[in-house]
């Protein structure tokens, strides 16, 4: 226990995940380090932090002795410029990442965030339409698996096809198959313009916007009960070519340009204390899909055009009734997880309040989870990582 | 009866007599792939007609134990679908029925065996068309694009395989039918179709493949430009990306892969070339047309002599043409050939065109580069003559060469041809054993026998079951002879 001492220190009142208390808190600072603390860790059930910023998404871990926190794991290692990539730190904030010179990482993360965490939990915003999400610009990465093993994946070249695309499997896998340390990104160059166009309009307008060649940036939808539905087109490019793409579009929508984002721009529809859930679906379901949920009294939003939502509402806690403005939130994700179904998506509870949330399930049903199992046998036999808070109990 | 004899039987009782190959003469029909260099007649063929059938001869050879390899058209360059001596061969050229086409949802749905090229003339009509492009688009198969996460000219922008393939059915090794992902995107658990796609059929076989369709663009200008070398036509690349232009495509050739082509169908590039640029821009037409003058500019200014303009499809098509018709272009002036895949850093590119030349030299072979150059994935092609004695092996070692320069520069072994059979004993040249013993998790977890295509990516499974990380070298088993790995 030697090593896990000098590495670890005590808990204190903040080092909760989901109302469960860990024992050890660790904050490694490189690579090397972080594999020292894993092998010492052996048999501890480990949850890993980075900005902290979602760390409630996902069921409470079964068991907690150890958070690995990646607050010390920081910094921009490489960013060639000239070949449009960038090697980060796992627990780079987001904000150093939005703010390379000329160029950007194209990802909707909160500055708080860490590119880690973006990572592992492969949340997306708006501009996914354009330039996808942390799956599809993520190029390399190092990855210390639960047996304190250092594996990379990937490499510094945007093409590349040797061996599995790993990167893939950690991406949105929560932290289950192990602690990224260093990630290769995808740069994209920040453009010269953009702009935004605003529409009072249904969510089923936004295929007009999809039909017409604009290239639109994102395309979001933004409806609560009791409100018109909105929806907002971002255009990015030259001057003259954004200026030109933004009126046509404001005439298809009977709407206005405008420079800024919509207050509700990229921001989660979840109040605090209130329950998130993201529902995904084909492309032509959207429509059908945001009036199931705004039937239910939640607030949507997301992205029309990559078949990506968010909806949020308050919720009542279970058993009393539902007092003004509180939903019954399994009643919501039962009817939600039914609409999803009939639009070919799923709808997984991101967040909700304790008390509602053993109440739910989660995630849902996920195809293909016995192959998963498999994985995580693999690369996590003691269940160490993360225990109990990925599909299926994994 | 034998056991294939045995395998035979019951696959014919399965999918039908007709289905199940087992003369000689036309097993040998699928003795190789697109790297005929390699060649192995295969114990059977089976040529299924639905996914059912797929998963039965997958089932049968999970029970006794017998290797399957999946085949599309066969066209791969890396000896993918080389087949096993003692394995069955699962052909997909009858899973050829484009299932659905659903523009409202951007998506369609395909069976493995439909060609490329017919995805796209299926949704042009609702203008759309399916991104990836590989070169060999006009007869390789989505199953095998699936596999090798294939990429084409315009993955520079549009990216590869695995950003527009939603949803597959597969049949893993043990015959089970399983579905990863569907019409939707981020379908929750892990990224199974992530792994799966560009795995060499290692993890089971594709049985069905929703794939995204793209908006036709507004516009497209294609641009050539003649240089006096490749050292300026690769720092007229570096200043289109530094601009923040990102173009569709922009493919470099040089002078051998310029002489080749104009021999073989009279594309016309600018007389005395030493390097080309064909820079494609698409999109709405404002944008586009600003980006065509800053890359005319930039090309001018990084030496370019000549710029040329395609003025309609049939100059566009005039353009590609030379380049697309490169590789078997080389055959005119070189009776044998290796096509050589590494991809480096964009950067690098002049160093790297550099050392191959000197590389080159030094064995006294030719190389000429047909390239993407937007993305750094290079198609070195090492020219010799096999009735030359010593030069196959020469061109072998400068074309291992240029692999170990890729590496050494931070690339890659493979942009998009992949590992399959050519390239399995470099991956740990590219990998530490630790990296690839990573990757072996995922296998056993999809292929805990390795039956799936073994000896393929991969110079040395591991066994399954182990704990991982406990053994490196031989394992005792296998040492001694009481267990085998495929
Ligand atoms: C539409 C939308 C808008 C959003 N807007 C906001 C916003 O305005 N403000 C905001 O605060 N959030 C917002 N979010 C959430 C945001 O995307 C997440 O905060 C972020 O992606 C998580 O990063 P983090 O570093 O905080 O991770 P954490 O919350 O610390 O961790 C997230 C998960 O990843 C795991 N993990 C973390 N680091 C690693 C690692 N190095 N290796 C392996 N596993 C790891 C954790 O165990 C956990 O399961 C938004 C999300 C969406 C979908
Ligand atoms: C002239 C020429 C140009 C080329 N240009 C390019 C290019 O620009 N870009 C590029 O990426 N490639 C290119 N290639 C290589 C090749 O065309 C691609 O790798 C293609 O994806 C192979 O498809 P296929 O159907 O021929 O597959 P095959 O050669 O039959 O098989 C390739 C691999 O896929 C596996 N496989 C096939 N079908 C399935 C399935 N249904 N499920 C699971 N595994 C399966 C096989 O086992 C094998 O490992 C070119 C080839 C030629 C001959």
């Amino acid at each position: 226990m030697g090593v896990l001492d000098e590495l670890t220190r005590p808990a204190g009142a903040a080092d909760v995940v989901c109302g469960v208390p860990a024992r050890l808190v660790a904050a490694p600072r490189d690579t090397a380090e972080a594999a020292a603390l894993i092998r010492a860790a052996r048999g501890l059930a480990v949850v890993i932090r980075g900005g902290g910023t979602k760390l409630d998404w996902g069921p409470p871990p079964r068991e907690l002795d150890l958070i690995i926190d990646t607050r010390w794991l920081t910094g921009v290692v490489e960013h060639a410029a000239g070949d449009l990539i960038t090697v980060v730190r796992a627990g780079t904030p987001m904000a150093e990442l939005h703010g390379l010179p000329g160029q950007q990482l194209a990802l909707d993360a909160p500055a708080a965030a860490t590119a880690g965490g973006t990572v592992a939990a492969n949340a997306s915003g708006p501009r996914r339409l354009r330039y996808g999400t942390a799956r599809d610009l993520l190029i390399g990465i190092t990855v210390i698996r639960p047996d304190a093993t250092i594996t990379r994946a990937g490499g510094k070249v945007v093409k590349n096809v040797a061996g599995y695309d790993l990167g893939k499997l950690y991406t949105g896998a929560f932290g289950t198959l192990g602690l990224i340390t260093e990630c290769v990104f995808r740069l994209h160059p920040v453009p010269a313009a953009s702009v935004f166009v605003r529409a009072v309009a249904p969510p089923l307008h936004a295929a007009k916007v999809l039909a017409g060649r604009f290239a639109a940036s994102a395309c979001e939808v933004n409806a609560a009960p009791g409100a018109e539905p909105e929806l907002a087109v971002l255009l990015e490019g030259t001057p003259a070519g954004v200026a030109e793409r933004a009126a046509a579009i404001a005439e298809l929508l009977g709407g206005e340009v405008s420079s800024g984002a919509p207050p509700w721009w990229d921001v989660p529809p979840w109040p605090t204390g209130g329950v998130g859930i993201k529902l995904t679906g084909a492309l032509s379901q959207v429509p059908a899909l945001v009036a199931t949920a705004v039937g239910t009294g939640a607030t949507v939003r997301g992205s029309a055009g990559s078949g990506v939502l968010y909806a949020g509402f308050p919720a009542a806690p279970p058993g009393a009734p539902a007092a003004d403005g509180t939903v019954e939130a399994g009643r919501a994700v039962e009817l939600l997880r039914a609409a999803a179904t009939r639009a070919g998506g799923h709808a997984v509870v991101l967040t909700a309040p304790a008390g509602v949330r053993e109440t739910l399930d989660m995630w849902g049903p996920v195809p293909g989870l016995a192959l998963m199992r498999r994985v995580k046998e693999q690369f996590d036999p003691e269940r160490r990582f993360a225990p109990g808070r990925f599909v299926g109990g994994i | 009866m034998t056991g294939i004899d045995a395998l035979a039987a019951r696959l014919r009782a399965d999918l039908g007599p007709d289905r199940v190959l087992t003369d000689r003469q036309q097993l040998r029909t699928y003795e190789c792939d697109g790297l005929a260099h390699y060649k192995v007649i295969p114990a059977l063929v089976t040529l299924p007609a639905t996914a059912a059938h797929v998963a039965a001869v997958v089932r049968a050879c999970a029970e006794t134990g017998t290797p399957f390899v999946a085949r599309g058209s066969g066209t791969g360059l890396s000896g993918g679908a080389l087949p096993h001596a003692d394995g069955v061969l699962i052909v997909t050229s009858q899973l050829r029925e484009i299932l659905d086409v659903r523009p409202d949802d951007e998506r369609a749905v395909v069976q493995p065996g439909v060609i490329n090229l017919q995805v796209t003339k299926a949704a042009t009509p609702y203008g759309y068309y399916y991104a990836p492009d590989p070169s060999s688009q006009q007869i390789c198969s989505i199953g095998g694009n699936v596999a090798e996460n294939s990429g084409g000219a315009h993955c520079l922008k549009y990216g590869f395989t695995t950003n527009h393939v939603t949803g597959l059915e597969v049949v893993t090794p043990d015959g089970e039918r399983v579905r990863l992902g569907g019409a939707a995107p981020d379908a929750p658990g892990y990224d199974l179709l992530g792994a799966f796609v560009g795995s060499e059929g290692t993890l089971g076989v594709a049985t069905e493949v929703t794939v995204k369709l793209t908006r036709l663009p507004e516009t497209v200008r294609t641009l050539l430009a003649g240089f006096a070398s490749t050292d300026q036509a690769g720092a007229a690349t570096s200043a289109i990306i530094a601009a923040g232009v990102v173009p569709a495509a922009i493919e470099m050739m040089d002078a051998l892969a310029i002489e080749a082509a104009e021999a073989a169908v009279k594309c016309g590039y600018p007389a005395g070339a030493g390097a080309v640029l064909i820079v494609e821009l698409d999109g709405p037409a404002a944008e586009v047309a600003a980006q065509f003058d800053e890359v005319s500019a930039l090309c001018a200014e990084h030496g370019a002599f000549e710029t040329r303009v395609a003025a309609d499809d049939e100059e566009r098509a005039l353009i590609w043409r030379g380049r697309k018709s490169a590789f078997a272009a080389v055959g005119r002036i070189s009776p044998d050939y290796i096509v050589q895949d590494g991809v480096i850093p964009r950067t690098a590119l002049p160093v790297v065109l550099r050392r191959i030349g000197e590389v080159a030299a030094e064995h006294g072979v030719r190389v000429a580069n047909v390239f993407h150059a937007g993305d750094g994935n290079l198609h070195p092609l090492v020219l010799f003559d096999d009735a030359v004695p010593g030069q196959a092996t020469r061109a072998e070692t400068v074309s291992a060469a240029i692999l170990d320069l890729c590496i050494e520069h931070g690339g890659s072994i493979t942009g998009e041809h992949g590992v399959g059979i050519d390239k399995a004993k470099y991956m740990p040249r590219m990998f530490s054993a630790d990296d690839l013993d990573t990757m072996q998790l995922v296998r056993c977890a999809f292929d805990p026998d390795g039956i799936a295509n073994p000896g393929k990516v991969f110079p040395t499974p591991r066994l399954c079951g182990e704990r991982p990380g406990r053994h490196r070298g031989a394992h005792p088993l296998h040492a001694t002879d009481v267990a085998e790995i495929f």
